[in-house]
C-alpha cells in the first residue's frame, strides 16, 4: 500500500511529464508551424518546406508520439507506485 | 456495371452490414446503452472515436477547404488533432476513472450542485444539436450526388439507419458501427488518393507524393516541366495573383494562432468525444485509446493536405486558360450538379481563373438554359471586379478525385459509402448525447428518480428516437445558419466545458460559485462575440473590427480564458468545497481504487 507522501510523489512526477509533454505539443504546433513557420520554410526537408510540413503533418505525427510516450510513461509510473489497477 | 449501379450496391451492402452490428450488439442494459458497458477495447475504442469525430465536413469539405487556403489551412489539420493530445493526458483517465455516463453528471458531481449539471445539460445539448443537423444534411447531399435521389428522400433514408441502430444498440450498438464505418471511410478516403500519388509523382504514399518531383506522367498531364511538386504550385499561384500555396496566405497570425486553439480545445470539449472515454474497461485502456483514436485520425488528416495539392495543381494547369469545349470530364460532371461552374467574362470560350470571386454571393443556375459552348447559364450575377470565371465548389476536391484518377466506377461508389459513413456515425454519437442527457441527467435526476432500470432504459430509447426526428427535421428544413454556427459549437465547446472540467480535476479548490459564474461568463462572452458578427451585423466582421485581431472563430479561445479566470479568482473568494468532494476528486489521481 501506497504511503500519503507516496501519492505525493504520483501526482508530482505525472504533472511534471504532462508540463513537459505539453510544451512540445506548443513547440511543434503553435511555434512551428505558425509563429516560425516563415523563418523554418527555408529549411527544405524531403521536398517540404519545414515550416509547412510542421503545420500540415509534422505536428500530427508528433502528437501521436507523445500520447505514446505519456501511456508508456504512466503505465511505468503507475506500477512504481503501486497505484495500477 | 454503372456507377449508379455500383454505388446502390456497395452504399446497399454498408447499410446491411450496420444493421446486421445493431442486431449483433442489442444493449440490454442502461450501462450498456450508455457506455458499452465499459467492455470497448481500447483499439477498437480509437478506431470508433476516429469515425465518432470525423464528419461528412472532415470526409467531404476538409481537403477542399485546404486546397483554397494553403498553408493557413492547417489550423484544421493542427485544431482537429490537437485537441486528441489534451484529451488523453488532461481528460481521458481521469473521467473514465470516474466511470459515470455523461459529462454534465460529472460536472454536477463534482461541483455539488443540479444547477450546474443543468447547465452542463444545455450547453452539450445546444453543441450536439448543432452538429448533427449538418451530418444528418450531409448524407442527404451524398445520396442526392451520388444516388440520383432529392435530398430529402437521403435525408429520410439516414434517419431510418441511425434510427435502427442507434435507438436499439445505444452507444454499444453504435461504437461497433463506428469500427465498421471507420474502416469503409479510410478505404475509399485512401484509394484515390494514393492513385492520384502515383499518376502526378510516382510516390504511393500520399503524404510524401506531394513533397516529391513531378514524375514523366505527370508533367505530361499537367502540360509541364520537372521539378517539385510544391513548387509547381508555388509558381502557378504567384502567376495567378494568389500568395504562395505554402506561405503565409491572407490570414493574420494572431487569427491563425486563435482558430486553432479554439479548435483543439473545443476537441477536448465535445461530449460526444469525451464520453468515448468512458466505454474502455480500464484507465491505462482510456490513456492508450486516446492515441489509438488519434493515430486512426492522423491516416485521414495527413493525406488531406496531400489531395488539397494534388487537385489544386490539377485543377489549375488543366482548367486555366483551356478551352471550356475541352475540359476535363470531371468538370462538366460536376457542373451538372451545380458544384462548378463558369462564365465567359471576356468572351473568349477559355477559361480563366484568377483572384477574386467569379460571382457575387451564392451560385444559382437558370433551369436548363444553356451558353454558346454547351456551359450552364448562371443566374447570380457576376463579380466584374475580379477577372476570375470559374467557381469550384470546397467539397468537389475529394468528390471529384476517383475521376481525376480516372479510376474504375467501383471507386466512385467507394467514395459515396465513405462519406455517408463519416456522417453516419458522427450524427449517431451525438444523438448518444443528447438521448443520455434527456434520460439520465433530466428525467432520471432531476424529473423522476424513482424511475426503474427499464423504464430508464425505454426512455433513454425514446429520446434517442425523439433526437432522431428533431435531427432529421433539421436536416430537410435546414436553418440558414448551420454553417454559421461550427464556429459557435467548437467555441462554445471550449468556453464552457474545458476550463470547467480541467480544473474539477487537477484543482481541488475550485468551487461551484466559480464553475457556474465561469461557464456562464466564457460562454456569454463567446456568444455576444459570434451573434453579433454574424447575424446582428454582419458587414462589419472585418479584421478591423476584431478585438485583437481575433475573427469569430477564433473567439473561443479568448472565452476559454475568461472562463479560466473567472473560476479561478471567485473559487478563492468562497467557501472550500465540502470534503466528500474534495476526495472524490482526490481519488480521480489514482487508478486504482485506494482505501
Amino acid at each position: 500500500m501506497s504511503t500519503q507522501r507516496d501519492l505525493k510523489a504520483y501526482w508530482k512526477q505525472n504533472i511534471t511529464y504532462v508540463l513537459v509533454l505539453l510544451s512540445v505539443w506548443f513547440v511543434v504546433s503553435y511555434l512551428f508551424g505558425i509563429i516560425m513557420a516563415d523563418q523554418l520554410d527555408s529549411i527544405r526537408i524531403a521536398g517540404f518546406p519545414l515550416g509547412f510540413w510542421f503545420a500540415n503533418q509534422g505536428s500530427e505525427v508528433i502528437f501521436v508520439v507523445l500520447i505514446a510516450v505519456y501511456v508508456k510513461l504512466m503505465n511505468a509510473l503507475d506500477i512504481k507506485y503501486d497505484v495500477h489497477e | 456495371m454503372s456507377i449508379l449501379a455500383w454505388t446502390w450496391t456497395i452504399v446497399g451492402l454498408s447499410f446491411a452490414l450496420y444493421i446486421g452490428i445493431a442486431f449483433w450488439a442489442k444493449a440490454k442494459s442502461t450501462g450498456e446503452f450508455y457506455v458499452a458497458a465499459k467492455q470497448v477495447h481500447p483499439v477498437l475504442n480509437g478506431m470508433a472515436t476516429g469515425a465518432d469525430w470525423m464528419s461528412a465536413a472532415s470526409f467531404i469539405s476538409m481537403a477542399g477547404m485546404i486546397s483554397f487556403l494553403g498553408r493557413d489551412g492547417a489550423m484544421y489539420l493542427m485544431g482537429w488533432t490537437g485537441g486528441y493530445v489534451l484529451l488523453a493526458m488532461l481528460l481521458a483517465p481521469y473521467l473514465r476513472k470516474y466511470g459515470k455516463y455523461t459529462v454534465p453528471m460529472f460536472v454536477g458531481e463534482r461541483y455539488y450542485s443540479n444547477t450546474a449539471r443543468v447547465v452542463a445539460v444545455v450547453c452539450a445539448i445546444f453543441v450536439s444539436f448543432t452538429y448533427v443537423a449538418g451530418q444528418m444534411r450531409g448524407v442527404g447531399v451524398v445520396f442526392s450526388r451520388f444516388l440520383e435521389v432529392p435530398i430529402n428522400t437521403g435525408v429520410l433514408i439516414g434517419m431510418a439507419i441511425v434510427f435502427f441502430y442507434a435507438v436499439m444498440g445505444g452507444m454499444k450498438g453504435i461504437t461497433y458501427t463506428q469500427v465498421a464505418q471507420y474502416c469503409v471511410l479510410i478505404v475509399a478516403y485512401l484509394i484515390p488518393a494514393i492513385f492520384i500519388s502515383i499518376m502526378l509523382t510516382g510516390n504511393p504514399v500520399p503524404q510524401l507524393g506531394y513533397g516529391s518531383q513531378l514524375s514523366e506522367g505527370g508533367m505530361q498531364l499537367l502540360n509541364t516541366g520537372g521539378g517539385y511538386l510544391l513548387d509547381k504550385l508555388n509558381e502557378v499561384q504567384k502567376e495567378l495573383g494568389f500568395s504562395a500555396y505554402t506561405g503565409r496566405g491572407a490570414k493574420s497570425m494572431i487569427d491563425v494562432f486563435a482558430i486553432t486553439f479554439a479548435l483543439m480545445v473545443g476537441t477536448a470539449g465535445l461530449p460526444h468525444i469525451i464520453i468515448r472515454f468512458f466505454t474502455t474497461p480500464t484507465i491505462k485502456g482510456a490513456r492508450s485509446s486516446a492515441g489509438w483514436a488519434l493515430l486512426f485520425i492522423a491516416i485521414l488528416y495527413t493525406t488531406a493536405p496531400a489531395v488539397a495539392s494534388f487537385a489544386r495543381l490539377n485543377m489549375i494547369k488543366t482548367l486555366n486558360n483551356s478551352e471550356y469545349t475541352n475540359a476535363p470530364s470531371w468538370f462538366k460532371n460536376w457542373e451538372k450538379t451545380g458544384l462548378s461552374a463558369w462564365k465567359d467574362k471576356n468572351g473568349d470560350g477559355r477559361i480563366q481563373y484568377a483572384k477574386g470571386n467569379a460571382f457575387k454571393g451564392k451560385v444559382e443556375f437558370e433551369k436548363g438554359a444553356v451558353g454558346p459552348y454547351g456551359e450552364r447559364v448562371v443566374k447570380t450575377q457576376m463579380d466584374d471586379k475580379s477577372a476570375n470565371e470559374l467557381y469550384i465548389d470546397n467539397d468537389i476536391i475529394v468528390l471529384a478525385n476517383p475521376e481525376i484518377a480516372k479510376l474504375p466506377a467501383w471507386v466512385v461508389a467507394l467514395v459515396a459509402a465513405g462519406g455517408l459513413a463519416a456522417a453516419l456515425s458522427t450524427a449517431a454519437g451525438l444523438l448518444l448525447v443528447i438521448a443520455s442527457a434527456f434520460s439520465h441527467d433530466l428525467l432520471k435526476n432531476v424529473i423522476a428518480k424513482n424511475m426503474t432500470e427499464k423504464q430508464e432504459l425505454l426512455s433513454a430509447r425514446i429520446a434517442a428516437g425523439g433526437a432522431v426526428i428533431v435531427a432529421g427535421y433539421f436536416g430537410i428544413n435546414p436553418p440558414g445558419f448551420v454553417a454559421q454556427v461550427v464556429a459557435f459549437a467548437f467555441g462554445l465547446a471550449a468556453s464552457s466545458f474545458f476550463p470547467v472540467i480541467l480544473l474539477g480535476i487537477f484543482w481541488k479548490r475550485a468551487t461551484k460559485e466559480g464553475a457556474m459564474l465561469g461557464m456562464l461568463s466564457g460562454i456569454a462572452f463567446t456568444a455576444a462575440y459570434i451573434i453579433y458578427f454574424k447575424f446582428v451585423n454582419p458587414t462589419a466582421n472585418v479584421a478591423a473590427n476584431w478585438w485583437w485581431g481575433i475573427s469569430p472563430e477564433g473567439i473561443g479561445t479568448v472565452g476559454m480564458l475568461i472562463n479560466f479566470a473567472v473560476v479561478i479568482v471567485i473559487s478563492k473568494l468562497t467557501k472550500e468545497p465540502p470534503k466528500q468532494v474534495q476526495d472524490m476528486v482526490e481519488s480521480l489521481r489514482y487508478p486504482r481504487e485506494l482505501a
